[in-house]
């Protein structure tokens, strides 16, 4: 199988990181937000030969408040289900007009970005067709587990018992009674060149994941965990440790799709339980001993399932060399 | 000399489209816009349009990704039908406002339920306050015309914004008529390439679509109402031009054998050329009836509206959609408020026929006629009248 990586990639590395901003100083969003912190990230990583079409969502409204614009680099926004369907139409407009000679022959990276209501609910169709589609753009889910724009609603992004405004605890409820929506794999299952997911807490990989993202030809698909303590019922100061501790409880694994090859790209020696990262927020506060251990049952299970689809791809590429040899 | 050729009257839509050089067609298959998109995918295909065709996954995506387009500074078509304009309803409304002048013709056809694939006008009219200019076509000729004006209009600087070409599904879309088809040469000389004033591109950001907190969202609602009413201007001049190039003129209300009528008869779409047989019967038989229609329907003309009407005595609007529970159709109700306060109006009658294909035949013209002049005597009729409706 071909890596779609291209020959030109090189790594940002801690002394090589990009100076340039997309989004400017003094927008409207939380303090703590670990989403703004996430796609400010990725946004640095594309540099800024890049046009964004945006989902209604918290980005939206914290960055677009007319007369007011915190964006440097073109941007738009239309609805709340299509920022997928924006973008592709951009891509396939200058398509046109370059092949015309009415636009100057030149890449623009089109990104598209969402949050998890507009990418695993309403916006997943449009998500599918754009990717299906081929068109060349990165499709960037800034997932907060929930509609946190709206005031906290679940959505199908939100995690086994967490409480929302729309699915609280109760006498009859553990909070959400549904397992959180799978949706890098959905993506994965188009036949894309490229899947990531990333953390702000690993703020190099998640770069280089941006930056290749990018880079790559065809569509490309980015799941970003981007805490939201307003909505987690977390401290402010603690955005960066919830998504680390996400990563080392693998209740928010970090690996690519590469061609359809799965590849872990932190691998957790000895994961934390995840009731470490569960008692940090508020929105698990109510869930008991039971429950906990039914979703560290889950989480051992799917990052087992994970490392397995990771490791079948490993094998097959020896058994190729093998053949080869 | 443009050639005059038996075609299809989707198909010609398409070669309108093929001939004002599209760089991006978005839409979604659905009956009876069908042929449309099928014959622009064949053109693409075969090179002879160059552009991107963009076979989506449904119509909300349709109308999404000719914003993108056109935000991006590319000539952006589409066509849709019922189903599809509704699902696309959200993002309708939000063409014009991100001044984004796309073109697209609606064949029309019934919205459910019961689920229907036959004409009516029952689909555009729950668009008609979306804010795209809209236009009526009567013939295939008209469709093809009115094509090509769509983009001159809607790309002109004063203007930018959405038209909606509306054609009747099947009765006109599935039709095969003598059109006069002109060339992309022909048309180059009345449409220029479109030369968009703002666009999404990295050498100078802009924002497209921001919040529109309340000390400013009323604004920019005047201001898409200001520029909608503005575009007649524009849109009378560009039938002028036409009309001194290709030597077919347009305007924005039609009128056939009105002088000294009793009764006008007021339709809109391709049932206007058997009202005019309806016409032509009932002069012959000595009745004092004239016709008139709409081809502008957004912006309303009502200057020219209110022109038309002086001296008529009663119209009879024929509707081919209820707006329910507001006892009458959409266009009847229009015409109502256009004439409120207006010196000398004529007495109005509301019909409603030719519902979910439905045919409304030169009789039920002929009885709608007769029903107007007998309550236009009496001085007093129904709120409205359902024309061809089996109660049992």
């Amino acid at each position: 199988m071909m890596d779609a990586t291209p020959r030109d990639f090189k790594k940002f590395t801690r002394k090589s990181l990009p100076r340039v901003e997309a989004l400017a100083q003094g927008h409207r969003a939380c303090q703590g937000c670990g989403e703004i912190l996430a796609l400010r990230m990725a946004l640095k990583a594309m540099g800024k030969n890049i046009i964004v079409a945006s989902a209604t969502g918290c980005m939206e409204i914290v960055t677009s408040s007319y007369p007011q614009t915190a964006w440097e680099v073109p941007w738009i926004h239309v609805a709340f289900e299509n920022a997928a369907a924006v973008a592709s139409g951009i891509e396939a407009g200058r398509k046109a007009l370059m092949r015309k000679g009415r636009l100057r022959k030149q890449r623009t990276t089109i990104v598209a970005m969402a949050g998890d209501g507009g990418t695993a609910d309403i916006g997943i169709q449009a998500l599918s067709g754009a990717l299906e589609r081929g068109h060349d753009f990165v499709y960037i889910c800034l997932d907060n587990e929930a509609y946190m724009n709206t005031g906290i609603q679940r959505s199908s992004a939100t995690p086994y018992g967490a409480m929302t405004t729309t699915s609280p605890p109760g006498k009859l409820s553990i909070g959400q009674h549904t397992w959180k929506k799978n949706v890098p794999a959905i993506a994965a299952a188009h036949g894309i060149p490229y899947v990531a997911t990333a953390s702000p807490a690993y703020y190099l990989d998640l770069m280089n994941k941006a930056k290749k993202a990018a880079m790559i030809k065809g569509p490309a698909y980015l799941h970003l965990y981007s805490p939201c303590p307003t909505g987690w019922r977390l401290a402010p100061e603690r955005a960066v440790e919830i998504s680390r501790l996400a990563v080392r409880t693998n209740i928010f694994p970090l690996y690519e799709v590469v061609d359809g090859q799965y590849i872990l790209t932190k691998k957790i020696k000895k994961p934390k339980p995840v009731e470490e990262y569960l008692k940090l927020q508020g929105r698990f506060r109510h869930l008991d001993k039971k429950t906990i251990q039914e979703i560290q049952d889950r989480v051992d299970r799917e990052y087992e399932a994970l490392v397995q689809k990771a490791a079948v791809a490993e094998a097959e590429e020896e058994s190729t060399e093998e053949a080869e040899k | 000399m443009p050639k005059r050729v038996g075609i299809e009257v989707s198909l010609a839509a398409s070669e309108a489209a093929c001939a004002a050089d599209v760089d991006v067609i978005a839409a979604d298959p659905v009956t009876p816009q069908t042929h449309i998109v099928e014959h622009l995918s064949e053109l693409v295909a075969d090179g002879e349009l160059d552009a991107e065709f963009m076979p989506v996954e449904s119509e909300h995506s349709a109308m999404s990704a000719c914003i993108g387009a056109a935000a991006a500074g590319a000539r952006t078509f589409t066509a849709t039908s019922a189903p599809g304009l509704a699902l696309m309803h959200e993002i309708v409304f939000i063409a014009p406002s991100l001044r984004t002048p796309i073109v697209m013709v609606v064949a029309n056809r019934a919205l459910s339920g019961p689920i229907s694939i036959w004409n009516d006008h029952s689909d555009i009219m729950a668009e008609r306050d979306c804010g795209w200019i809209q236009t009526f076509a009567e013939n295939g000729q008209e469709v093809f015309d009115l094509i090509i004006h769509a983009f001159r209009v809607a790309e002109d600087p004063e203007v930018l914004l959405p038209v909606i070409v509306n054609m009747d599904g099947f009765t006109l879309s599935h039709v095969i008529e003598p059109i006069e088809m002109l060339s992309a040469s022909e048309v180059s000389e009345y449409l220029k390439p479109y030369n968009p004033q703002m666009v999404l591109d990295p050498r100078e950001p802009i924002t497209m679509g921001p919040v529109g907190v309340p000390e400013m969202y009323t604004e920019a609602r005047y201001q898409a109402e200001s520029v909608l009413n503005g575009s007649k201007k524009v849109i009378v001049k560009a039938w002028k031009e036409f009309a001194k190039l290709y030597g077919r003129s347009y305007k924005p209300i039609e009128t056939y054998r009105t002088e000294g009528a009793e009764v006008v008869l007021m339709t809109m779409g391709s049932v206007t050329e058997t009202a005019m047989t309806a016409v032509d019967r009932m002069r012959e038989k000595g009745i004092e009836v004239g016709l008139m229609r709409f081809r502008l329907w957004r912006p309303f003309p009502v200057q020219e509206f209110r022109r038309a009407v002086k001296g008529i005595k009663a119209l009879a609007v024929v509707d081919r959609a209820i707006s329910f529970g507001a006892q009458g159709g959409p266009v009847c109700s229009k015409v109502k408020s256009a004439l409120y306060g207006a010196p000398d109006q004529p007495q109005v009658f509301g019909f409603i026929s030719g519902l979910g294909g439905r045919d409304i035949t030169v009789e039920m013209f002929e009885e709608i006629v007769k029903k107007a002049i007998r309550y236009a005597t009496k001085g007093k009729g129904p709120m409205y009248e359902l024309i061809g409706v089996r109660e049992r």
